[in-house]
């Protein structure tokens, strides 16, 4: 049987960004003075040298199918110069050297669905993963939850009233591929894994399993004459880290798997140093298709934080400035116990001062 | 034509609404594709059932050891076959992209093209790594997909303990704040670990991102093992024109408030123009014919606030360069770890510099790849064998930026002290 060739890979690595930039682009590299917002949804960058350019940002829906990544490209080749890049949370920008052509791009796009926004003070697109359309380990799907949640602040993407941006992210499970954001929905397991015995001694390499447990709850066992794992289920912390390693040991359960909503992440050291986002609710329902319990605290958060919030404070200054009790009270949210950190450093999340507002 | 479509009630509710929907994106390319039809099927029953249902599995192409996500269905019947059998397969080709994620609408077809014929039709722009993601290719075709689309000069980024695709932001091609060429330094370093991208053999994931300034555009402090954040040490550079043209606009109570008010280090004061201070660290800048602004140099701690609130009327200084820092991840196993700081400030301005950050990093690898434990990532490494020890290592010398305060514990044995003092005044002296 006659075989093809073999062909040997080209290890040409991350590909010059040169060929594709956009000519004024490329001309200012490096030389550019400053930047407006003629509107929201349009970037007005001026180089030293007086060149111009405007940049039209539009939100996609991340997985896209090449029908709707060739529309793309035929608006930009149509109303804007065939140039295009994306943001970190999938946003498309059509670069033009000509602002007369900016409001002819804008009517086209949102002509053909693809709103128009995400810049300044706006709400961006969510940044997310995969779930249950690739992933190997999710407890709930990704793109449909960031779908449900853009429609209802569709309107928040193209605004920017917001006292500064808003990133949102989520994550099918505690290992939080999407991120740290002013808001995240990540998943919280509330039950140990359900192992399947027959399989654990096939499937996982058994010390490996043990050693990835964070609170060292899974020990080496012999289930009904067979090798497996088992789980100290007083000590389980139901985080998930065995499945990866051990898919028999699954943790997903379509109702004892939550979401939960964390807030105040910020990666910018503008202002205060980058923080981590803080836990304030779980127990949520996964409840496809439309995640409608989510998305009314997830509202409830970000309505109140923008009408509360004072001009730059991001969601995590705000609470800054406000306090934790005063952030649960306006959100109507429960603080319970177990929003009480008991890992390790937690004593650096305790209030050790009489600094209270009353 | 393709197979009629499985029905899908759930998925078909997120076709409604103003957002671009992805469920309309699959059913147009399940018009083609019998393959795409049955991952709707699929899809359809996790939305039912709450579970999902691929497993991993070893795919990939000829030469490397990852790049490709190995997806196979786990859905089956009674008798082991799969329920959606034309979707059994749906494996992803990440592919790295330029830095900056620029593109021109040529190549966008080009991809489109080849995944058309040798996938799914489904392109994620991009995944949380930063990569293309080539989603659904069964595994006969993945080869085919590479060639071509390697041909096209792009190639797999990193899957598993391996080094992983970077990303960085838009940066020198299109923003005033750029502190350093980030697809330079993208590309030389990146370009640098071919191997340890495409033959994973680390004790677990590594990852490089790129930021041009300390607004981090790229999350870099939050999820990178080695951040390089632009930054710069001298003073902020001021515009009258533009900072007259924005207090006319904005006025004295949002200059207070936005502005003055919110300099985390107080580094900043409003002052007549007849008393302002000078001084070789002193940046100063005119509001109005009577009023200044006035920054002392030597207190900010380059956050940004006021350049982004007043963009182009102040800006980053001309000595720039980068902070480095290293260990930022999320929570799997110790918790979550931001980056900290190993080099307060380095120039990233010609390519000897690029080859400094190059071989910085490469002994930071050497380092991780010998001395962390399986599945331990950077910041778990240096968290559980201390930062002294990780420097030391790396050859890298201790610097007050490096902590937000020193110890608050007498818990250290320090019989080297003197030793340590006549060390430091050594290289004082040799410096001098």
């Amino acid at each position: 049987m006659a075989t093809a060739p073999m062909r040997r890979a080209i290890e040409s690595g991350v590909p010059d960004n040169k060929p594709y930039l956009h000519p004024v682009l490329a001309k200012n590299y490096g030389n550019w003075k400053y930047h407006d917002r003629p509107r929201p949804g349009v970037l007005h960058h001026v180089a030293h040298g007086g060149d111009e350019v405007w940049s039209v940002r539009a939100g996609t829906q991340r997985q896209m199918d090449v029908y709707t990544i060739r529309k793309l490209c035929d608006i930009a080749d149509q109303y804007a110069e065939g140039r295009v890049r994306f943001t970190i949370r999938s946003n498309i920008e059509f670069m033009v050297s000509d602002e007369a052509k900016v409001a002819p791009l804008i009517a086209k796009l949102e002509g053909e669905g693809f709103p128009v926004g995400g810049t300044g003070n706006s709400v961006s697109m969510i940044a997310h993963t995969q779930g249950w359309l690739h992933c190997d380990i999710p407890g709930t799907d990704a793109s449909g939850v960031v779908k449900a949640l853009m429609d209802e602040l569709y309107d928040e993407f193209k605004r920017e009233e917001m006292p500064n941006r808003v990133h949102l992210s989520t994550s099918c499970c505690e290992i939080n591929c999407g991120g740290q954001a002013d808001i995240a929905i990540i998943v919280q397991h509330t039950k140990p894994p359900q192992i399947n015995h027959d399989l654990v001694a096939n499937v996982c390499e058994r010390p490996a399993v043990v050693a990835r447990c964070p609170v060292a709850a899974i020990r080496p066992a012999l289930v009904n004459g067979k090798p497996s794992l088992e789980v100290d289920e007083a000590k389980c912390i139901c985080c998930g880290a065995c499945y990866p390693p051990c898919p028999p040991m699954q943790i997903n359960d379509p109702v004892h798997s939550k979401l939960a909503i964390w807030v105040g992440g910020k990666n910018s050291n503008a202002r205060g140093k980058p923080t981590f986002m803080k836990m304030v609710a779980s127990g949520l329902p996964n409840n496809a298709p439309r995640w409608p319990e989510v998305a009314e605290i997830v509202k409830k958060i970000l309505y109140t934080y923008k009408q509360d919030a004072r001009s730059w404070e991001r969601l995590s200054d705000w609470v800054e400035r406000i306090g934790w009790p005063r952030f649960f009270e306006k959100c109507d949210l429960p603080f319970t116990k177990y929003l009480i950190d008991d890992w390790r450093g937690a004593r650096v999340n305790l209030n050790a001062s009489t600094h209270i507002r009353f | 034509m393709a197979k009629p479509l499985h029905p899908t009630p759930m998925l078909d509710e997120l076709e409604s609404g103003p957002w671009p929907s992805f469920v309309t994106g699959l059913k147009r390319l399940a018009n083609d594709k019998d393959y795409m039809v049955d991952l709707m099927g699929q899809l359809e029953t996790s939305y039912k059932t709450r579970k999902g249902y691929w497993k991993g599995g070893t795919v990939g192409v000829i030469g490397y050891g990852g790049g490709v996500i190995p997806r196979f269905t786990e859905l089956k019947d009674g008798e082991g076959q799969p329920i959606f059998k034309d979707a059994a397969e749906f494996h992803t080709l990440r592919i790295m992209p330029p830095p900056g994620m620029h593109y021109d609408t040529n190549v966008l077809r080009k991809m489109c093209d080849i995944w058309e014929e040798h996938g799914s039709g489904l392109i994620a722009f991009h995944g949380q790594s930063g990569d293309i993601m080539f989603q659904g290719a069964k595994t006969a075709n993945v080869q085919g997909a590479f060639d071509a689309l390697n041909d096209l000069g792009f190639d797999l980024g990193g899957a598993g303990p391996a080094v992983r695709t970077s990303m960085s932001c838009v940066g020198a091609a299109r923003c005033e704040q750029s502190c350093y060429d980030e697809a330079s330094a993208h590309r030389a370093v990146l370009n640098n670990f071919l191997d340890d991208i495409h033959r994973p053999s680390l004790p677990y994931k590594f990852k490089f991102k790129f930021s041009g300034c300390p607004n981090d555009c790229m999350n870099s402090i939050q999820r990178a093992d080695m951040a390089v954040i632009g930054t710069w040490r001298d003073n902020i550079r001021t515009d009258e024109a533009l900072a007259r043209k924005w207090f006319d606009k904005h006025g004295m109570n949002e200059l207070v408030n936005d502005v003055v008010a919110r300099c985390p280090t107080k580094a900043i004061q409003i002052k007549d123009a007849s008393a302002v201070a000078t001084g070789d660290r002193i940046s100063s800048v005119k509001l109005n014919d009577t009023q200044c602004l006035e920054i002392d140099n030597r207190d900010c701690v380059r956050c940004m606030h006021c350049v982004n609130v007043m963009t182009g009327a102040l800006a980053p200084g001309q000595d720039k360069g980068a902070t480095i820092l290293v260990g930022g991840k999320r929570t799997l196993k110790i918790g979550d770890l931001m980056g900290t700081v190993v080099v307060p400030f380095m120039k990233l301005a010609t390519e000897e510099d690029r080859e400094a950050l190059v071989e910085l990093a490469q002994k930071i690898i050497d380092f991780f790849a010998e001395n962390a434990l399986e599945h331990e990532r950077t910041g778990e490494m240096i968290e559980r064998i201390g930062l002294v020890n990780f420097l030391e290592g790396i050859g890298l010398e201790i610097d007050a930026n490096m902590v937000s305060q020193p110890r608050t514990n007498p818990y250290v044995r320090t019989d080297g002290w003197d030793d340590e003092v006549a060390r430091i005044e050594a290289r004082k002296q040799k410096a001098a």
